[in-house]
């Protein structure tokens, strides 16, 4: 086994090697950083160059690119308050906030240093537990999976903020978005509305970009500024590795759990950015600053997720099975250079296994410096207006949400989840909520199916269902004193003071009535999901009829409380009032950036994407940024060749419209 | 990087390789010269990257740019969705009979073709096979139930088997199909999202029986056999050139399908029940991955593309990397390609509607 360590080691330090993990580091970075791309785009970059190299060069190429991803993409989370991959969400809550009052550096070197300790004890995890992993994985049974899914539902009780009911609604809303498409059970097709994209469920990358991206984007066009609004990047950058090291034992556990998430099969990696935030927020004994600027709130998220590819690496070296999605394409290039996951991997190619751990800790290491010596220049750009950034990260999120099924339909589902998304922001439904439930909706589904079947209802009496089941009470317990409110900052500030119930929710039905719509449509949402439920199967209805149901209980309460419950009642929340009694109100309405995603998605459906995104950055340039003609098309230009020349080592046709099914065009117009 | 190549696989593969050679030395020139110098040919994959299809496709595609005339560059495709119903209809109704669009699919294409499911928007018969690529394999059972080999399979009579099923009208149809006619009492668990996981379930002790395609068994399944925890029942076998069933040529010493089914029920299948099973099976193994060209491709471009299949399967590089990346199964074109083609993409309709009956009224399956 020393022997095997002893020779990867070596191994990975010949040139060939180390270049081929710096190209993949540079790659992940990449994609890191460009919003809603991940594993799977970088994956898909590198695929043509694997087949026919060697196999070291390869995985330590495949292997840098995975590992970097969650460093690079705290960039956008901090800076812009737009998730740079799924995997930083939670990085947003207290990144963004910092970033915006002046402590970007400190932010960013807090999560580039956690993130470089939890990618390096990852991957110490996978080099010490490999060996004997096998067994645990094997005694997490579907029964515990159940479990573990209820176990990340109780991290919404710390998210729901002010009002648990709208976390939890919000939260059903998830599950239900969740149910979409095939029963897993019986693979009837439920809420498709008789669209085909609908059948095969809503990806995660557009309800990641829709919930957090859009309204972002919308909101800072709307305002258009430079993100920074007063302060520069601050200093701190020595202060935010302090702040790490000074936190080293949430650091730890954070890191643990991330492993821990990512090694066992099935759980996914897709909330544990949330799960390690949830766990920061229940575990500090002074929560109150979570979700306002709380350096806690980025160091937890960030070392967890980058801890997560080290357990990730377990289920998919051992049995094939990804341990999270940038896994499942790894696993394809695998298999592309003739190595087949098993047993095998920590016998005779234990080498190997060891070959991977190593350059996961190496390009944890060489990714957190890469971004360290970028830091400074891209964080620049938050004090460039916004309106000039728009839309490059316009196009760029078009273009990542076109990536989850090459489908013009990827970007109408992008507009349609960002229009809820913006809503969602602006009456105090916890966006958060929303996500977890939409990513544990199925698995909750579907272990709780499986348990049944291979158990029957005894499985609630195993040990291990009772234990997670006491955590989960405990965890709910926990989450229920520590609540953090997304629009928290926003909340507390409205008055200017640390009270708890502000009268920013409209003191007049009148002054209410857009709330009383949007929860009424809430309301009308669950119905339908409760009416086209119940022709189902029984195993195919069970789980969203039952969900819808107590959702309409919840959310008819909801509405009644907006209706007759005196101001300032915890049901009452829409941010334009609180920014109207804030005095920060500025007039604008977020109705004109709207009207720039309608354009821009109309127009698209008509002339194709490249056409489409060339006019409205053109547009958008001279109209809304007020840019000469010369610099925006010279601009369109360049944002035009970087797409072609990212759509060309990608193969991809991009979105085509009416235009396109009559007229005959060239790539990448066609 | 050490290969587990037996030697017997790796004669195999040569012995199959010679025959092919001898096959086709006969066969004359090609017509009209087909040049694809300076082109690029699209290889559609109606699945995501890194899938089973994209790996097949990624593997092949060096091979066909150099051995097609004009040495083209082949790049891969990828358009998920639908389980490929939806890349497969947008090929069907966009790909021009040029040459430079070719299609791959797979078992999960061809079944909701086969069973008429109404989001298909493409049709076989317009489609003209270069390629087949088979595969095969194992199914086992729990070595607690104290059967030794398909002889003990009376021992099994009223026990509960459980098996992990990614879905009823997905791959796993072969099974379900294979089991009832073996007279077995199988519980299928479904919401399994690859055969992995279904293996997984499996060693938790959740599942009882199992099968897993030729190169995952000998990698994850066959050391679960050694342990002692597993014993190999039959495989699901391969066909001869006349689509005869046949041994699987990688695990000569187990009984195929059609040999267990009439070691349990004492005569030679026959009727709808296994006529369906039979059109499933094939497109689940035999010709598993179809490469075809879109409807009304000129008959030179046709025998362009079997040339350099022909040229490729004599290269040595195809031949050393070809175990790994094929799991011994040798790809065919010409006829032998062209009856699997056949026989994987065509269903007596009594036979369908049979086994559209079973799926509605039993697995709650909506057509």
């Amino acid at each position: 086994m020393l022997e095997a360590m002893q020779s990867a080691f070596v191994g990975l330090l010949s040139f060939q090697h180390f270049a081929y993990m710096l190209l993949g580091i540079v790659v992940g970075l990449g994609v890191g950083i460009l919003p809603g791309l991940g594993g799977i785009a970088g994956m898909s970059l590198l695929m043509p160059f694997i087949y026919g190299m060697d196999q070291v060069s390869a995985l330590a190429m495949l292997v840098g690119m995975v590992a970097v991803i969650p460093t690079g993409d705290t960039f956008t989370s901090v800076l812009m308050g737009i998730p740079g991959s799924s995997a930083s969400q939670a990085t947003v809550l207290d990144g963004f906030p910092l970033a915006k009052k002046g402590q970007a550096a400190r932010a960013l070197s807090a999560a580039f240093s956690a993130s470089l300790l939890g990618g390096v004890f990852g991957a110490l995890l996978l080099t010490g537990f490999v060996v004997v992993a096998k067994p645990l994985i094997l005694s997490f049974t579907t029964a515990e999976l159940f479990m573990f899914a209820l176990l990340g539902l109780s991290v919404v009780g710390v998210l729901a903020g002010e009002s648990i009911m709208r976390g939890v609604v919000a939260c059903g809303l998830g599950l239900m978005v969740g149910a979409i498409g095939a029963a897993p059970a019986t693979g009837e097709s439920r809420f498709d509305l008789g669209i085909d994209y609908l059948v095969d469920g809503v990806p995660l990358v557009i309800i990641g970009l829709g919930l957090f991206a859009i309204p972002e984007i919308a909101d800072l066009i709307r305002r258009s500024r430079p993100i920074a609004a007063d302060s520069g990047l601050g200093a701190g950058w020595l202060q935010g590795v302090r702040d790490t090291f000074k936190n080293w034992f949430l650091v730890l556990r954070c890191s643990a759990l991330g492993t821990f998430i990512g090694a066992i099969p099935g759980l996914g990696g897709g909330v544990v950015d949330w799960i390690a935030y949830g766990h920061a927020a229940q575990t500090s004994k002074d929560s109150s600053n979570f979700g306002k600027g709380e350096i806690k709130g980025v160091i937890a998220p960030e070392s967890a997720n980058n801890a997560l590819q080290g357990g990730a690496l377990m289920p998919t070296l051992l049995f094939g099975i990804p341990g999270s999605g940038s896994m499942a394409v790894f696993l394809g290039g695998m298999v592309l250079l003739g190595l087949q996951p098993g047993p095998s991997m920590v016998t005779t190619d234990l080498e190997l296994t060891y070959t991977i751990a190593w350059t996961l800790a190496f390009s944890s290491i060489v990714g957190a410096a890469i971004c360290f010596f970028l830091a400074v220049p891209i964080a620049r750009l938050t004090f460039v207006p916004f309106n000039l950034i728009a839309p490059f990260m316009i196009m760029i999120i078009c273009f990542a949400a076109f990536q989850a099924r090459r489908d013009l339909t990827d970007l109408l589902v992008l507009f349609a989840v960002g229009i809820v998304g913006i809503f969602l922001r602006r009456f105090g439904w916890p966006r958060p909520a929303f996500l977890i439930g939409f990513v544990l909706s199925s698995q909750a589904e579907n272990y709780l199916y499986q348990a049944l079947q291979f158990y029957g209802w005894e499985f609630v009496q195993r040990p291990g269902v009772l234990i997670i089941g006491a955590l989960t009470i405990a965890s709910t317990l926990m989450a229920l004193r520590s609540r953090v409110s997304e629009e928290g900052a926003v909340t507390k500030e409205a008055r200017g003071e640390e009270t708890d119930r502000p009268v920013h929710g409209g003191a007049t039905k009148a002054e209410r009535r857009p709330q009383i719509v949007f929860a009424v449509l809430l309301l009308a949402t669950f119905l339908y999901g409760v009416m086209s439920s119940a022709p189902l199967s029984f195993l195919g209805s069970v789980f969203p009829f039952y969900t819808s149901a107590l959702m309409v209980a919840f959310t008819g309460y909801m509405v009644m409380m907006l209706v007759v419950a005196k101001p300032g009642h915890s049901a009452h929340f829409d941010q334009e009032l609180a920014a109207k009694a804030k005095g920060t109100d500025d007039g604008t309405t977020v109705w004109p950036s709207v009207g720039w995603f309608v354009f821009l998605f109309g127009m698209t459906s008509v002339l194709g994407f490249i056409i489409s995104i060339a006019i409205f950055i053109t547009t958008f340039l001279m109209v809304r940024t007020q840019l000469g003609v010369a610099r925006s098309l010279l601009y369109t230009g360049l944002c035009i060749a970087f797409m072609s020349t990212l759509g060309h080592y990608l193969t991809l046709d991009f979105p085509a419209g009416l235009l396109q099914h009559y007229v005959e065009m060239p790539w990448p117009l066609k | 990087m050490t290969n587990n190549i037996t030697p017997r696989r790796n004669f195999l593969g040569m012995s199959v390789a010679l025959a092919t050679a001898a096959f086709i030395l006969p066969v004359p020139a090609m017509a009209d010269a087909v040049d694809f110098s300076g082109k690029t040919i699209e290889f559609v994959i109606p699945f995501g990257v890194g899938g089973g299809s994209d790996t097949w496709a990624r593997f092949n595609a060096p091979f066909l740019s150099k051995h097609l005339p004009g040495q083209p560059t082949v790049v891969v495709k990828n358009q998920p969705g639908g389980g490929s119903i939806t890349g497969a209809s947008q090929f069907a109704s966009r790909a021009k009979p040029d040459g430079l669009s070719i299609l791959g699919t797979s078992g999960s294409t061809q079944f909701p073709y086969l069973l008429n499911d109404p989001r298909v928007k493409y049709d076989y018969k317009d489609w003209k096979v270069v390629l087949a690529a088979p595969t095969g394999g194992v199914a086992y059972i729990s070595s607690s139930f104290g059967v030794k080999s398909l002889a003990d399979l009376g021992k099994l009579k009223g026990e509960r088997l459980v098996y992990g099923s990614q879905g009823a009208t997905s791959l796993d149809l072969v099974p379900l199909l294979g089991f009832r006619l073996l007279g077995l009492d199988v519980q299928h668990v479904f919401g399994m999202k690859s055969r992995g996981e279904g293996r997984l379930a499996f060693e938790r002790g959740e599942a009882n029986i199992d099968y897993q395609t030729t190169s995952a068994y000998l990698k994850s399944s066959l050391p679960i056999v050694q342990e002692g925890k597993a014993v190999p029942l039959f495989s699901w076998g391969a066909t001869d050139d006349d689509g005869k069933l046949i041994r699987d040529p990688n695990f000569p010493e187990l009984p195929h399908i059609g040999e267990a089914i009439e070691m349990v029920t004492g005569k030679k299948p026959s009727g709808t029940e296994w006529e369906a099973f039979k059109s499933f099976l094939i497109a689940g193994f035999p010709a598993q991955k179809l490469l075809v060209l879109p409807k009304g491709t000129p008959d030179n471009i046709v025998e362009a593309y079997r040339a350099a299949v022909r040229k490729m399967k004599l290269d040595p590089e195809y031949q050393a990397a070809k175990v790994e990346a094929l799991g011994g199964y040798e790809q065919l074109t010409d006829k032998a390609g062209e009856s699997l083609f056949k026989e994987g993409t065509t269903i007596d309709p009594k036979a369908r509607d049979w086994v559209r009956a079973l799926l509605e009224k039993e697995y709650n399956a909506r057509f």
